[in-house]
């Protein structure tokens, strides 16, 4: 009896001295933390604010009393701004944007990986070193290559900017991912008698979700946050996603920063969202591979 | 009927030459055990026949249809792997159907099977497990049962045993024995273990190098090995072997080691004429070595003194390394002879049970 009571006392003693060792660490990361998260909460904060005293105070002075807080920033945003649709705009952009490469970057990993063909390493060493080429390099020629596509402009165009621009990327990540798959796993399925495509999405996809899940992320944000690629194929107003949305208000609300800071953050809501939602795997994604399974 | 055949087949990955002209036919419900030390091309030998990797040059033969082109899924072939290589994501039971699934066997009779081949291996209540949450055991249970469901004609297995603990090892062995005969399925096995290759075979096959050394029953190989890597491959402990001179005395024929000489029986010295003079390679296994005092009726004896380096006392049979000059070999003894390391002491060769190998082309002397 006497001996269990001691050994929890025992446990107990090293879970606390374990935990005062810890200590500095801990609050060093709880610090950088903090300081890290200080720009998105004066977002967030000043969003909520009106328009005179986010020009008269920082937006620290907004936790005295009386609490003064409006949503009016975001319903005017929302209604008057064009926020509204160029939302749904960045979604119908950075879905298939994100959907598209993955799929396609799929089916290439699987091929580099696990088929035999001619020139393989070859063909792979060129899409990974298709990594090096500066974009701004490439937009000039894909707007004019989506012009005579009769793409420029439209969702598909900037889908396939998108598509293109991601693949180099995702091909490599996946491909080495997949290649480390156990290889009696694929032998075994086939010997099972299933197809490279039931292998592929039976096997191998399941197999990946930590890769394909922080990929996805990756390009999510990728596509979600550019301003650049949207800009140059997409002139047409009505299809702006929020990026470009934003800086217009920039440009046209001058220092209009209730509107500017509510705006962001509501752009900045579905990526926190997605990763926040899939960052159990994004952090095994990141990990793929370095430790045998 | 599902009869295997491999007609001058070679394997050549690159530079390296994988297998050589291997010549091998299979019958119907043998158990086939392909043995070797690693690197001697047995694993692809098999892979050759899963259709894994694609032959070089010669034919292979299932039944009687040629499957050099045929892919792995069409050979009617079920292979279990050394890692078992279940599917992490799938139940047991989802594991074993997959196969029958993607042949769209009727649901019914996936089931049938399924519970069929649980029953079998003892399974049943792992069925709606994950892989992750089976001992090594139970997972290279569900990887057999996985190739039983689908009723192949062959069932190729490479080195199922080797990442089980020694005493699971023994256990299963006896039950793939089992297995086999209530099959009643040709069995194409892959080991570098020589110990599971005598005790569950109906025949053995020893390749060395990428080449086909012997083939027989374990009996055969075991009296009667054609060259010397097969006598020392095959029996534990291994065949002790010495560089002899033939010598002639008179009447009297025998094999001069260097720090010892071994008579040779009259009836018995009638092959080693022509190599009178010469060297050769002369075989003797552990257990044709006996202590004066403990020896077997009929023997030819040959008197040999050595010195005991070790003794391995395994119970029901002791291991002694001696030392003759510098050359040291192993007998096993009757457990109840006393020795102590460092001792001088008396053993008989069984010189009836001499294999003789020539030195240049190391094959066995007619």
């Amino acid at each position: 009896m006497s001996a269990a009571g001691k050994s929890i006392d025992e446990r107990f003693s090293a879970r606390a001295r374990k935990l005062v060792k810890r200590f500095p660490l801990h609050l060093i990361i709880v610090l950088v933390g903090l300081f890290w998260m200080t720009p998105s909460v004066g977002l967030l904060v000043s969003s909520f604010r009106d328009a005179r005293d986010v020009a008269s105070s920082g937006w620290w002075t907004a936790f005295q009393l009386p609490f003064q807080f409006t949503l009016e920033n975001y319903a005017d945003v929302l209604t008057q701004n064009r926020m509204g649709p160029s939302f749904l705009n960045s979604l119908i952009i950075s879905i298939p944007g994100t959907i598209v490469p993955i799929l396609i970057a799929g089916f290439a990993a699987y091929a580099f990986a696990w088929m035999r063909f001619r020139g393989r390493d070859v063909l792979f060493l060129f899409v990974v070193a298709l990594l090096v080429v500066p974009l701004q390099m490439t937009l000039i020629p894909v707007l004019r290559l989506l012009t005579d596509m009769h793409l420029a402009g439209s969702f598909p165009g900037i889908w396939l900017a998108h598509t293109a621009y991601g693949l180099p990327f995702a091909v490599f990540l996946l491909r080495n991912f997949f290649g480390g798959l156990p290889r009696e796993l694929l032998e075994s399925a086939y010997l099972d008698g299933a197809s490279n495509m039931r292998v592929f999405f039976r096997l191998v996809l399941p197999l990946s979700v930590p890769a394909l899940a922080s990929l996805a992320i990756f390009q999510f944000l990728w596509v979600w946050n550019d301003l650049l690629v949207a800009l140059v194929i997409l002139q047409d107003p009505a299809k702006t996603p929020m990026t470009v949305a934003i800086t217009n208000l920039v440009s046209s609300f001058g220092t209009q920063w209730q509107l500017l800071t509510s705006a962001a953050f509501i752009s900045m809501m579905l990526p926190l969202v997605i990763f926040f939602a899939l960052q159990r795997y994004f952090v095994q994604g990141i990990l793929a591979g370095s430790v045998k399974g | 009927m599902s009869e295997v055949r491999f007609e001058h087949v070679t394997k050549h990955f690159g530079e390296t030459i994988a297998v050589d002209d291997l010549n091998l036919e299979i019958p119907d419900k043998e158990f086939l055990v392909l043995v070797g030390p690693s690197g001697c091309g047995k694993t692809t030998a098999l892979r050759l026949l899963s259709g894994l990797e694609d032959v070089t040059e010669g034919s292979i033969y299932i039944g009687n249809r040629l499957v050099n082109h045929v892919p792995p899924k069409d050979r009617d072939i079920a292979m279990v792997f050394q890692s078992y290589a279940l599917y992490p994501h799938m139940s047991v039971y989802d594991n074993m159907a997959f196969g029958l699934r993607l042949r769209k066997t009727p649901k019914v009779e996936i089931d049938r099977r399924v519970w069929e081949a649980a029953r079998i291996l003892g399974i049943e209540k792992l069925l709606k497990r994950k892989p992750r949450q089976l001992s090594g055991g139970q997972r290279q249970r569900v990887a057999l049962g996985r190739a039983i469901v689908r009723e192949p004609a062959a069932f190729l297995l490479d080195e199922p045993l080797s990442n089980l603990d020694a005493k699971l090892r023994v256990q299963t062995r006896t039950e793939l024995s089992k297995l086999h005969q209530r099959l009643g399925t040709t069995f194409i096995y892959v080991t570098h273990d020589q110990v599971e290759a005598m005790t569950m075979a109906t025949r053995i096959a020893v390749m060395n190098l990428g080449k086909l050394q012997q083939v027989g029953t374990p009996q055969e190989l075991y009296n009667k090995p054609v060259n010397d890597f097969v006598a020392g491959f095959i029996g534990s402990p291994s065949m002790n072997m010495f560089e002899v001179r033939v010598a002639q005395e008179g009447d009297e024929t025998h094999l001069d080691v260097g720090s010892f000489r071994v008579s040779i029986p009259p009836g018995k010295a009638a092959r080693l004429i022509s190599y009178l003079g010469k060297e050769l390679i002369m075989g003797i296994r552990p257990e044709n070595i006996h202590a004066p005092n403990f020896l077997p009726p009929g023997i030819t004896a040959a008197k040999v003194r050595a010195k005991v380096d070790v003794i391995e006392m395994m119970g029901n049979e002791v291991f002694v390394y001696l030392l003759s000059g510098k050359k040291q070999f192993l007998a096993r003894l009757d457990p109840r002879v006393q020795v102590s390391p460092g001792q001088e002491m008396e053993v008989i060769f069984n010189a009836t049970s001499l294999h003789f190998f020539d030195l240049d082309t190391k094959k066995a002397l007619p």
